[in-house]
């Protein structure tokens, strides 16, 4: 009886690591699969190799980009690009953003300018910021600062205005001041909220980037495309659209973490 | 420290700008270390109440006075607890309870050490990592009483503190109360639903009308202490409770 019980419960806990480890696998599965239909399409011939190079020459292209050192050189100045645009999109929605959710004046003064940015399709205003801001890095910077902007700001109105009044009226009475109203209660209540902004910031930042670069030639991913596409050198495009790709996982990965590092009790409370 | 209230009143306004009347006018005392409990039907003015007495809302006429002085902003030596617990999700039950003294510029060795002291009389020792999130309902309100404890008040204003645990938990809750009371003496001022709970702790209870919240009977409550869970059999208590019932039926008749 018992040992039966004892071999019941082995089996479910086998089964349940067992759908784990195919959930873990499945996406891997799928990247393997679209990897094997690319081959197979590209080995066939059904479709013209200048249209989908296969994995082959695309990997060539990949070695050879390293090897002499280009694709690390856009890479690179993509990267800063983002970085920047990252520290100045998300500082400036973060202070806006507290601005406005603590004198809700300010989201009647400034929604226009904000509604209209955000309305407006970034590849249409692009080019105005390159002859604005030259096209140095300068303009990839704040096109991707204005496109990181918008979340930041809606996250941290939300994320501020969400602090519960019983815990403001708890800090009043401990007669706490502002600065440590901010520090021990804005702040951390609303960086749950900041936090899932930045993970979707990230991956805009990347499209913020590269459009910079289709708009105003030079450097940078957005630019080897283009370079790229031009000498009709398909499997490079793709290793350069490949290479955002990393780089938009990458970040986005760095932000999970620092959430799942900061947000301990968090985690403690949905387990 | 003793508490007045003189002709206090407060009123809302609608968002039409009209004026919408909470709570008064009412007066009355509170003698220094008293332990008075207030009763009265929901939306009478309690919270409202409680929320003048503790600096966070300005009265629109009559004054609340502590000592005399008018008390027009959160006071020195008042501590205050709600019918939420109102932890701090993101903070672990030692750093809650410390939350006061870290606010008071208090280092974190010596305000560990005082709350360390503290939590074996909240039950709460093998807890002092835990987050809220894995804390009964129970439990979070001795939290919450250990975070009021640290602050040393003269005063303890308490809205509906156990109003959402179940009947064998609040009455543990109140026991504590009075034990720790007991230990460093206060004033009270503590608003419940709970007639027995009421008759049980206060050494007075005051019961409320609504429309808007005047004061319709004041009760001293003569029962020995320490006070006993027993005692809710005794006739001096079935008496009391009867008055204090019966005072807020004439309301609703
Ligand atoms: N911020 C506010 N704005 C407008 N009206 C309010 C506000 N706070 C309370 N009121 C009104 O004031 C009256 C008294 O409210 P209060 O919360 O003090 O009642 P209470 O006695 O604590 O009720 P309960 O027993 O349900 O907790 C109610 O009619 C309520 O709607
Ligand atoms: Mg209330």
């Amino acid at each position: 009886m018992g040992k039966v019980r004892l071999d019941e419960s082995r089996h479910r806990e086998m089964a349940a690591g067992l759908e784990v480890s195919l959930r873990r696998l499945a996406p891997f599965l799928t990247i393997a699969c679209l990897l094997l239909l690319w081959q197979w399409i590209s080995s066939r011939g059904i479709i013209s190799h200048i249209l989908v190079p296969p994995p082959a020459d695309v990997y060539q292209a990949f070695i050879d980009s390293l090897a002499d050192g280009t694709l690390l050189k856009h890479t690179v100045i993509t990267l800063e690009e983002m970085l920047y645009g990252l520290l100045l999109g998300v500082g400036i929605g973060l202070a806006i953003g507290y601005a406005i959710a603590k004198a809700p004046i300010l989201e009647n003064i400034l929604s226009p300018v904000i509604v209209a940015f955000q309305s407006t399709p970034i590849v249409a205003y692009a080019p105005l910021l390159v002859i604005w801001f030259g096209s140095g890095i300068a303009s990839k910077i704040v096109t991707t600062a204005v496109i990181v902007f918008f979340p930041t700001l809606v996250n941290t109105i939300v994320g501020i205005r969400s602090v519960s009044p019983n815990l403001r009226d708890l800090m009043r009475s401990l007669k706490a001041g502002r600065w440590q109203i901010f520090r021990h209660l804005e702040a951390p209540s609303a960086l749950p909220v900041i936090l899932a902004g930045l993970k979707t910031s990230t991956t805009l930042a990347v499209i913020g980037a590269v459009v910079g670069e289709f708009v105003s030639q030079g450097s940078g991913l957005g630019y080897l495309v283009t370079s790229a596409r031009n000498l009709y050198d398909t499997p490079l495009v793709v290793v350069a659209v490949l290479a955002m790709t990393a780089i938009s996982l990458t970040l986005y990965g760095i932000v999970a973490y620092v959430e799942w590092r900061f947000l301990v009790w968090q985690r403690r409370a949905s387990a | 420290m003793t508490l007045s209230l003189r002709e206090l009143s407060v009123s809302f306004r609608d968002p039409a700008g009209g004026a919408l009347p909470a709570l008064g006018p009412i007066s009355f005392e509170v003698a220094e270390q008293q332990f008075v409990c207030v009763v009265g039907p929901t939306g009478c003015g309690k919270s409202t109440l409680i929320r003048v007495l503790a600096g966070l809302l300005p009265p629109s006429s009559g004054a609340a006075l502590c000592d005399g002085e008018a008390i027009d902003r959160p006071m020195r030596q008042f501590a205050i607890m709600f019918q939420d617990a109102n932890l701090m999700p993101w903070r672990t039950v030692l750093d809650n309870i410390a939350l006061p003294l870290e606010i008071a510029g208090v280092s974190r060795p010596t305000r560990y050490e005082v709350v360390r002291a503290l939590l074996p009389q909240l039950h709460l020792e093998s807890f002092e990592l835990a987050y809220p999130a894995a804390l009964s309902g129970g439990m979070e309100q001795r939290v919450a009483l250990g975070r009021v404890l640290v602050q040393q008040p003269k005063v303890v204003l308490l809205d509906e503190p156990f109003g959402a645990l179940d009947a064998l938990t609040r009455e543990n809750l109140g026991r504590l109360l009075l034990r720790l009371r007991r230990r460093y003496v206060q004033t009270i001022v503590m608003v419940t639903h709970d007639i027995n709970e009421a008759a049980l702790l206060a050494d007075r209870v005051i019961v409320m009308s609504r429309g808007p919240g005047r004061l319709v009977a004041d009760v001293s409550v003569d029962l020995p202490r320490p006070r006993r869970h027993d005692m809710i059999y005794h006739q001096a208590f079935l008496k009391l409770t009867k008055r204090i019932r019966a005072s807020i039926d004439d309301l609703s008749a």
